[in-house]
């Protein structure tokens, strides 16, 4: 489990993560570059850049161990700043720093540390889990062998049937899939754990699961994670403190009790729905709508 | 570079040669199509010098000449072609499959991925080649008594770089254009084609379709080899059909490297990778 001793070992006191000041902004076109590129200066400008602030300078810190929720609708942010803190998305202001290190300076070192789940469980999907798990693990420099014997483990843990280890990825439920998605997250050892809307689309028993399962990491393997969902619930019982997200901008930061107790207890327990309202005038999104539609880039 | 440092790169290097060995594995049934596909357009291209006579009412052709010179076209051909289209699918085929974040936010150097997919992709072009080329010796009598092998490798190896290097530049297209690119890598391969004499010397192109043969390296890859095969050329004549393919190569590689990381930025920095989720 400990692929980074030596950091881990020097940096106790750090902090996890600390995101400071990130924003993202999108600028998409509504017509392709080479229309755009076409047109004469003197034609009236329709097709100008739209941008949509995405994260809207953004900072947290996040404690060893922790598990750290951003709940947020969809549309506010949370997607965009995983993948900022992922480096797989370039922020246009601010600096994310990993157990210490800065993730644009020592990429290398940060993307060893860190891992994530998506809530599109990304696999090939004609591949088994375990031929997705080992070309994952190695990418890793996790050996094949050594990949193997952790997936089974992992994947038992996991309650996966061992029949469906070898067949194609494709014919198992999106639950089943998740759960290889969080296998694979693990297998790599990561210290910085990032849990995109794990739970989202799965059943109530494979919700609970997987939870149960994001505590177990945190305590017997001294992972940190970062988690977010739009399920106030899970937030609730799962995060030591939660920043609630609205519109890219980060409205509020504490821990479910701390938001809690803002508002008043007119004989009744405010829940974080209550709280969310408060601060932004908005009800969190019902879940069935959150798949975005797929758009056409460029 | 450490050993062990060299050790772990060469581990994740075979993650995507294991991978891509399994998509074979798991695809088989398509592989099985292109593989009888290619058969058969091989065969019927090479057909056209068993017909050459019936066809012009000369008698005069030289077809067992013109036979090994379209089988070499063909063969040749298939060879560049499966090896471009494989490095140049690097990012495409994640695109299909939805992985791209998760093989880019892997603690892998580009170049460690693009050898990996690179080292698929010959030995896979290269079995498929072998494998059309047994079928093909069945239906028609070749002579080989004349031919240099080692002559003929040395060019391929030459020209493998260069279409690596052609390659990987293509295989950004997708990188920038979510919807299209991967299309456009396909028009590329589509000019190699056209332009690179693989079923007739570049001289009958119009004149400034020959400028874009000489600059192609695949127009070297076969003039060199079909010189080693047909007329037993030693290695000491390769120098003219592999040294331009090196130029070509040691511009065209460190280029492909260079552009992709460029255009991963961009992509990174524009969210062209993936928006959904
Ligand atoms: N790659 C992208 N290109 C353009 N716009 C994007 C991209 N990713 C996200 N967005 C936009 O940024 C906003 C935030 O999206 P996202 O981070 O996915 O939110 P969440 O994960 O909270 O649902 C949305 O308006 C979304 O359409
Ligand atoms: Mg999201």
């Amino acid at each position: 489990m400990n692929a980074q001793p030596e950091i881990r070992g020097k940096q106790d006191d750090q902090n996890a993560l600390i995101v400071s000041d990130i924003t993202k902004i999108f600028h998409i076109h509504k017509q392709p570059l080479w229309r755009r590129v076409l047109r004469r200066p003197s034609t009236p400008n329709n097709n100008q850049r739209q941008p949509v602030t995405a994260v809207n300078h953004a900072s947290f810190e996040i404690k060893r161990g922790e598990i750290f929720g951003v709940l947020g609708p969809n549309g506010s942010g949370k997607s965009t700043l995983i993948r900022v803190i992922s480096t797989l998305l370039i922020a246009d202001t601010g600096t994310v720093t990993v157990f210490g290190l800065d993730h644009i300076k020592h990429e290398m070192d940060v993307k060893n540390m860190i891992s994530r789940v998506s809530v599109d469980a990304a696999f090939f999907k004609k591949l088994s889990p375990l031929e997705n798990l080992l070309y994952g693990a190695r990418l890793y420099g996790v050996t094949g062998r050594e990949a193997e014997r952790k997936a089974y483990e992992i994947l038992g843990r996991l309650g996966l049937d061992k029949s469906t280890y070898r067949q194609p990825m494709e014919e198992m439920s999106r639950g089943m899939q998740q759960k290889v998605a969080i296998a694979r997250a693990f297998l790599t050892s990561p210290i910085l754990l990032l849990l995109d809307e794990p739970t989202t689309g799965l059943d109530p028993r494979s919700k609970r699961e997987v939870r149960a399962f994001v505590e177990e990491l945190r305590d017997s393997h001294d992972a940190t994670i970062l988690i977010t969902t739009h399920d106030m619930e899970e937030a609730d019982v799962l995060c030591d403190r939660i920043a609630i997200m609205d519109k890219g901008t980060i409205v509020a930061l504490d821990t479910p009790e701390g938001l809690k107790s803002r508002l008043p207890t007119n004989g009744y327990k405010p829940t974080l729905e209550d709280v969310f309202m408060d601060l932004t005038g908005n009800v969190l999104v019902d879940k069935d709508t959150l798949e975005e539609p797929e758009l056409h880039l460029n | 570079m450490t050993a062990t440092a060299l050790r772990h790169e060469l581990l994740q290097s075979y993650a995507f040669v294991a991978r891509n060995f399994n998509l074979t594995k798991r695809y088989w049934g398509w592989e099985l199509v292109w593989l009888s596909y290619s058969t058969a357009s091989s065969l019927a291209v090479t057909f056209i010098a068993a017909g050459a006579s019936e066809v012009t009412g000369q008698t005069g052709i030289d077809v067992k000449h013109f036979t090994l010179y379209l089988l070499l076209g063909t063969l040749i051909w298939h060879f560049m072609s499966i090896m471009f289209t494989f490095v140049s699918e690097v990012i495409a085929w994640e695109r299909w499959e939805g992985t791209i974040e998760y093989t880019l936010m892997a603690p892998v150097h580009r170049w460690v991925h693009l050898i990996g997919q690179t080292l698929y992709a010959v030995i896979y072009s290269f079995i498929s080649t072998l494998i059309i080329g047994t079928i093909m010796a069945l239906f028609f009598e070749i002579n080989l008594a004349d031919a240099n092998f080692l002559s003929a490798l040395v060019v391929l190896m030459a020209g493998s770089i260069s279409l690596i290097g052609i390659g990987i530049f293509a295989s950004i297209l997708p990188l920038l254009y979510p919807e299209r690119g991967a299309q456009m890598t396909h028009i590329i391969q589509a000019a190699f084609l056209l332009v690179s004499g693989v079923y007739y010397p570049i001289s009958v192109l119009p004149d400034w379709l020959e400028v874009a043969a000489r600059i192609s390296p695949v127009t070297y890859v076969l003039d060199g080899i079909r010189a080693a095969i047909m007329d037993n050329a030693p290695l000491s004549d390769m120098g003219q059909y592999v040294m331009p393919l090196l130029i070509l190569g040691a511009i065209t590689l460190p280029m492909g490297v260079w552009a992709f990381g460029q255009a991963e930025h961009y992509a990174k920095r524009t969210g062209k990778l993936k928006r959904v989720g």
